[in-house]
């Protein structure tokens, strides 16, 4: 049994590697992918355009319109003197946004009342306007202190004092390539079998399959090892690159990492397998493998948190094996969380394959009678 | 000639057509995948933090205490569980159970009626950087919405050193669904143009039947217009309901024109096709050009387009590389129409690049078909 089942790991194996053009997809574009998409997917703000719209040049407002410039975050790509300049400007896209200060701005500040500054950002992307306004806002805030301090007057009652834990300067990139080690195993995983056997249906080689002495249990090993190992082999090579490349630091255990990749990757193969059970051609496999990739990254908490969505949603995403691995892989890499507190995450996962990987076979062996 | 030319043309035509009416996965990913995906992202992807699970450590409590925790209280961002020491509140931010710590030393009220400034400890949770930073927004409303009734309750001179007005254009309620949406159409249509064209043609290489056409009196031309054409049918279809759905369920606004909408989109699904037929031509086999269609068209559409990340704030290199993502010139198109109106100078630029791409893909589907014959 294990010689059969050796022999059509290996037949796999070579139906996908013996195509260089195959073997090719399966190893550049992932490494390309978390190379562009660790600097592209990330919600920090740099270099954003801005113009400053000052009409009151004194040396208070100077230094606000300076603490914009200078600041990584932004950059100052105009400085416009009438109201009519705003819109050509917004509107075409050469500023997110424009920073206004009132006439009487000095003159309000010397006098003890708030000093008027108007900000006018693009919502045609409203996110980046968003965050826009955080980074404004923090730039503003520090400027208050700074003029507070500087006319004497009483510091507020109390004052705030912000620490970020886990991810002290809230780099994005940390929270962005643990997710891209699981995205991308996901979809390297789901293609390889989701075609696998769909490959086979249309070639007609698959009723071969299914008359030769191998039980369906052994057919499903068969078909499952090659994605476990490319799935795998994939997800440690990011891995590497991440720590190595990336510097994001990998503060708990291989050991608890790799419990969840595994289990991951399984789950992902069963449902690749039960798409490809049911898929009578490649295109609708692929389109299932599609219909599948697409919510789970977009309900996953990759890029936004479960805690936005709405209630119902919310339940969905406990369906999501991508949902559990984020968890365990950002808990690993950041955190430094520990196998015995990860079981929460592990065990819906193993349910999921085992449920999947269940059906697939059950389906494997409804063609056959 | 030319009436031979044109029976051939139909003839490819209504092959063409037929297989796509047979397989029901052509029609699925043209017009099913759109709703599912847009119902998925317009109610998924959402940046607004609610309900954020705030955990409170009051050493000693008494009046001042507890005028600043009603604040937290009264707030629809955050949910505040009291704990009794920070060791207990750091072991449920392990625990995920809740995202930040508000935490008054013993010695709080103390310094707040001495000298002031009195510091009020907060840890966020900083693995998501984004939302750890909306956050830290809330918190500080919060706190200053405290700042100015306490010192309006006690009788002190309180002013805030500056009066800020954000004003956000065309999007004024910052509605993420109405900045999504237009994008996701620019995703809709690089699955269906790309990804579809590259399966089918790839499809006929693998089987040899693309060789049995290429020898047929029908031109190269005629064969690339015969695939071309269906699915550019497909993919219009497939826009013209997405744009149903974004304006009908969500309300996104279309002030631009429909007809400018059109065209664009037009000259869009055109270098889409293309660059379907190119990854089919060349890699022949469907799984490697489902493989390479989501690598260079899906992905790229996803996470360089300006879809959803700012294109100006990355590195120099990858900003290099989004030029030659068409998506990024028609998010930009879309998100100009839908939300701003006809704005020229940013709809005539890019169309000019979107018709630069189509072209190129083509005449290079063409070579690469013609170089494999012989």
């Amino acid at each position: 049994m294990l010689r059969r089942i050796a022999a059509l790991i290996v037949k796999e194996l070579l139906a996908v590697l013996k195509d260089g053009k195959s073997r090719f997809v399966l190893i550049a574009p992932p490494l390309i992918q978390l190379i562009v998409f660790g600097y592209a997917a990330t919600f920090d703000l740099n270099h954003v355009p801005f113009a400053a719209y000052n009409e009151d040049p004194s040396a208070a407002s100077r230094e606000l319109v300076a603490r914009f410039a200078g600041s990584p975050a932004f950059t100052e790509v105009a400085s416009i003197h009438s109201d009519g300049e705003i819109a050509p400007l917004i509107d075409r896209r050469k500023v997110l946004m424009v920073l206004h200060i009132d006439r009487r701005f000095t003159r309000d500040l010397m006098r003890g009342s708030p000093g008027r500054v108007q900000f006018i950002l693009d919502g045609r992307n409203s996110n980046t306007a968003l965050i826009a306004m955080g980074y404004a806002n923090a730039i503003l805030n520090t400027y208050g202190d700074w003029w507070s301090a500087r006319r004497g007057l009483k510091p507020a009652r109390a004052v705030l004092d912000i620490r970020a834990r886990f991810n002290e300067n809230l780099d994005s990139q940390w929270f962005i390539v643990p997710g891209i080690v699981a995205l991308l195993a996901e979809i390297v995983t789901l293609l390889m079998t989701a075609l696998s056997v769909a490959r086979e249906r249309e070639a007609g080689t698959f009723d071969q399959l299914l008359v030769t002495p191998m039980r369906p249990v052994e057919i499903l090993i068969g078909k499952s090892a090659p994605g476990l190992l490319v799935g795998v082999i994939e997800a440690t090579a990011i891995v590497v690159a991440g720590v190595v490349w990336f510097h994001v630091p990998m503060r708990g255990g291989l050991f608890a990492l790799y419990a969840g990749l595994l289990l991951f990757v399984l789950s992902v193969i069963g449902a690749g397998l039960m798409i490809s059970s049911l898929a009578a051609t490649q295109q609708q496999a692929l389109l299932g493998a599609f219909m599948f990739i697409a919510p789970s990254t977009i309900l996953s908490g990759f890029a936004t948190p479960i805690a936005n969505m709405p209630r119902l949603i919310q339940y969905v995403t406990y369906l999501n094996p991508l949902r559990y691995i984020l968890i365990v892989a950002r808990g690993v890499f950041l955190e430094g969380a520990t196998a015995g507190s990860l079981i929460p995450q592990y065990w819906p996962m193993a349910l999921i394959g085992i449920v999947t990987l269940a059906v697939a076979g059950a389906m494997f062996r409804r063609r056959l009678y | 000639m030319n009436a031979r030319r044109w029976m051939r043309l139909r003839g490819l035509l209504r092959k063409e057509s037929l297989q796509i009416l047979r397989d029901p996965s052509s029609i699925a990913i043209a017009f099913v995948m759109p709703v599912v995906l847009l119902l998925l992202i317009g109610y998924g992807l959402s940046l607004d933090a609610k309900n954020v699970p705030l955990a409170l450590v009051i050493e000693n409590p008494n009046a001042e205490s507890a005028s600043f925790a009603a604040g937290f209280f009264q707030s629809p961002y955050f949910i505040p569980v009291r704990f009794g020491a920070v060791q207990d509140a750091e072991a449920a931010m392990r625990a995920r159970e809740v995202d930040g710590i508000i935490w008054l030393r013993s010695n709080f009220t103390r310094q707040m009626l001495g000298a002031g400034a009195a510091p009020i400890g907060v840890i966020v949770n900083g693995v998501d950087a984004n939302n750890a930073r909306i956050v830290e927004g809330y918190l500080q409303q919060v706190w200053a919405g405290w700042l100015a009734s306490y010192a309006a309750a006690h009788g002190i001179a309180f002013a805030e050193p500056l009066n800020v007005e954000f004003r956000v254009w065309f999007n004024p309620a910052v509605e993420s669904a109405d900045f999504l949406a237009p994008g996701l159409i620019a995703l809709i249509m690089t699955l269906t143009g790309a990804l579809l064209t590259a399966m089918v043609v790839a499809r006929e290489w693998e089987r040899g039947t693309m060789e049995a056409l290429l020898v047929t009196p029908a031109a190269i031309s005629e064969i690339i217009v015969s695939k071309l054409l269906p699915y550019f049918g497909l993919g219009m279809g497939g826009m013209a309901l997405s744009v149903a759905v974004t304006t009908g369920l969500f309300h996104v606004p279309l002030r631009g024109s429909i007809w400018l909408l059109m065209a664009a989109s037009a000259v869009f699904m055109l270098s889409a096709l293309g660059m379907g037929l190119v990854i089919s031509t060349f890699s022949k086999n469907q799984f490697a050009a489902g493989q390479i269609a989501i690598t260079v068209a899906y992905m790229p559409a996803f996470m360089l387009s300006g879809f959803v990340f700012d294109i100006a704030s990355m590195p120099a290199p990858i900003r290099v590389i989004t030029y030659v993502v068409g998506a990024r010139y028609f998010v930009a198109i879309l998100q100009s129409l839908f939300l701003a109106g006809n704005v020229w100078p940013v709809v005539l630029p890019n169309m000019a690049a979107l018709a630069l791409m189509a072209a190129i893909f083509i005449a290079v589907a063409r070579r690469l078909a013609r170089k494999s014959l012989e």
